[in-house]
């Protein structure tokens, strides 16, 4: 397990006040929102910093963290003495309310003061336990867009922490397999009961939320149920009018194109987008912008034919400027 | 010592999506972490949106629960009042419906 060190994840001094903790804290959280930030790991680095802030922020988390002295440079293998954390009282629990996980290190330091095992003595630890729900669970899943049309059974791997049957901090890695449900559209959530985090003295786990998100595709863009495709035409095509054959998410259709192509016109094929979820939630359609290739000019004959155009079609693209 | 269980599950599990099964009050503050009258005093507010039903008997859907997440985040990562928490979750909500919009433009943000 890797030694965290609070104190330089947040850019502070071990000597710092509460008010320059959260100075820090405040500065790099805005940095590192994941609502707002740019940055690849925002995720990954707000959860450090809530992890931080959660113990730092907290007098006795503080005193508790400090007492286990300053890390060796280059020691990445940590493990807290025995009982480190005897004659410390955490009043609030783990977690300090914030809706992040936590790392294996705070989970082997703080996670065991929930449970009351390394407070041997002290009045809390002395109480009956109370039956207490897990904690919900929150995840993103990225699905393919053909997920959404038929429906997908996809394994999701989570990491968690629990006190075993011997009272011992175990790290737990659960693979899920989820069944994707057909029609399911961008920013929904899935709700999987039971599978958050594991209830205390016998109460009920948590339940795990799954917010579904498509993976970027270049032939689709998705707006709640409908999609919308480039469908390329040739100039006669565009000009003339066609019959032609397309692809759509599922399958292969025949679409008529009107003849007199303008600039963004689309077709909709009806109830072709992301299917129905019952009579509420119709399916949606989807879109094909009709946009326009030119055959390339670079051989004779290609020449000859662009060239009897200009001579004989009494067209100007610049009439109206 | 610390140690990994590696569980697998095989079987297939089936969620619940959010919009058929909306969740209710209790469920929505247990979902943030919070106390349902935290919930509660900012539905009264107008700050967060209840699907109209019974009184007292309020359901929220995805886009509510990703709201109140967020609204707590803010609020509790920047000491904010809930009205500044709301004021900037509405500019977030913006900003992601016009960059949904430039994508479906085809112009990527």
């Amino acid at each position: 397990m890797e030694f965290k060190d609070y104190y330089k994840i947040l850019g502070v001094a071990r000597t710092a006040t509460a008010d320059e903790i959260k100075k820090a804290y405040r500065k790099l959280a805005r940095k590192y929102h994941p609502d707002v930030s740019k940055e690849s790991d925002a995720q990954a680095r707000m959860a450090e910093l809530n992890e931080a802030q959660a113990v730092l922020s907290d007098p006795e988390k503080r005193v508790a963290y400090d007492a286990l002295g300053k890390q060796p440079p280059g020691q990445r293998d940590f493990r807290p003495p025995p009982n480190w954390d005897a004659g410390f009282e955490f009043s609030d629990g783990a977690g300090g309310g914030g809706p992040d996980d936590h790392s294996d290190f705070f989970e082997q330091l703080f996670g065991r003061a929930r449970q009351g095992a390394g407070n041997a003595g002290n009045a809390r630890s002395r109480r009956e336990p109370q039956p207490e729900r897990g904690t919900d669970h929150h995840a993103k899943i990225e699905l393919e867009l053909l997920d959404a049309y038929n429906g997908a059974e996809r394994n999701i791997s989570l990491r968690g922490a629990k006190i075993d049957d011997s009272g011992h901090m175990v790290t737990e890695d659960r693979t899920l397999n989820v069944r994707i449900p057909k029609g399911v559209i961008e920013g929904q959530q899935i709700r999987l009961s039971g599978q958050g985090g594991p209830g205390h003295a016998g109460g009920p786990a948590g339940d795990l939320y799954l917010e579904v998100h498509f993976k970027p595709d270049a032939r689709y863009r998705v707006q709640g149920r409908d999609v919308t495709a480039s469908l390329l035409l040739a100039p006669w095509e565009a000009a003339l009018g066609a019959q032609i054959e397309v692809p759509t998410p599922t399958s292969r259709v025949e679409v008529t194109v009107p003849a007199g192509w303008k600039k963004g016109r689309k077709l909709r094929l009806k109830g072709h987008g992301i299917p129905s979820r019952g009579a509420t939630d119709p399916a949606g359609d989807l879109y094909l912008e009709l946009e326009l290739a030119l055959p390339p000019g670079d051989t004779p004959k290609a020449r000859e034919l662009y060239e009897t155009m200009a001579r004989e079609l009494p067209f100007d693209p610049r009439a109206g400027l | 010592m610390n140690t990994t269980n590696t569980i697998i599950v095989l079987e297939a599990l089936d969620g619940d999506l959010l919009e058929e099964v909306a969740l209710s009050l209790e469920e929505l503050a247990c979902a943030c972490r919070v106390p349902p009258g935290w919930v509660v005093e900012r539905v009264e507010a107008g700050l967060l949106q209840a699907a109209p039903s019974a009184p007292g008997a309020w359901r929220f859907a995805s886009a509510s629960l990703v709201r109140a997440r967020r609204l707590c985040s803010l609020e509790t990562t920047f000491d904010a009042n809930p009205e500044i928490a709301a004021l900037t979750a509405d500019l977030i909500e913006e900003v992601a419906q016009l960059r949904e919009r430039l994508r479906a433009a085809g112009l990527d943000a």
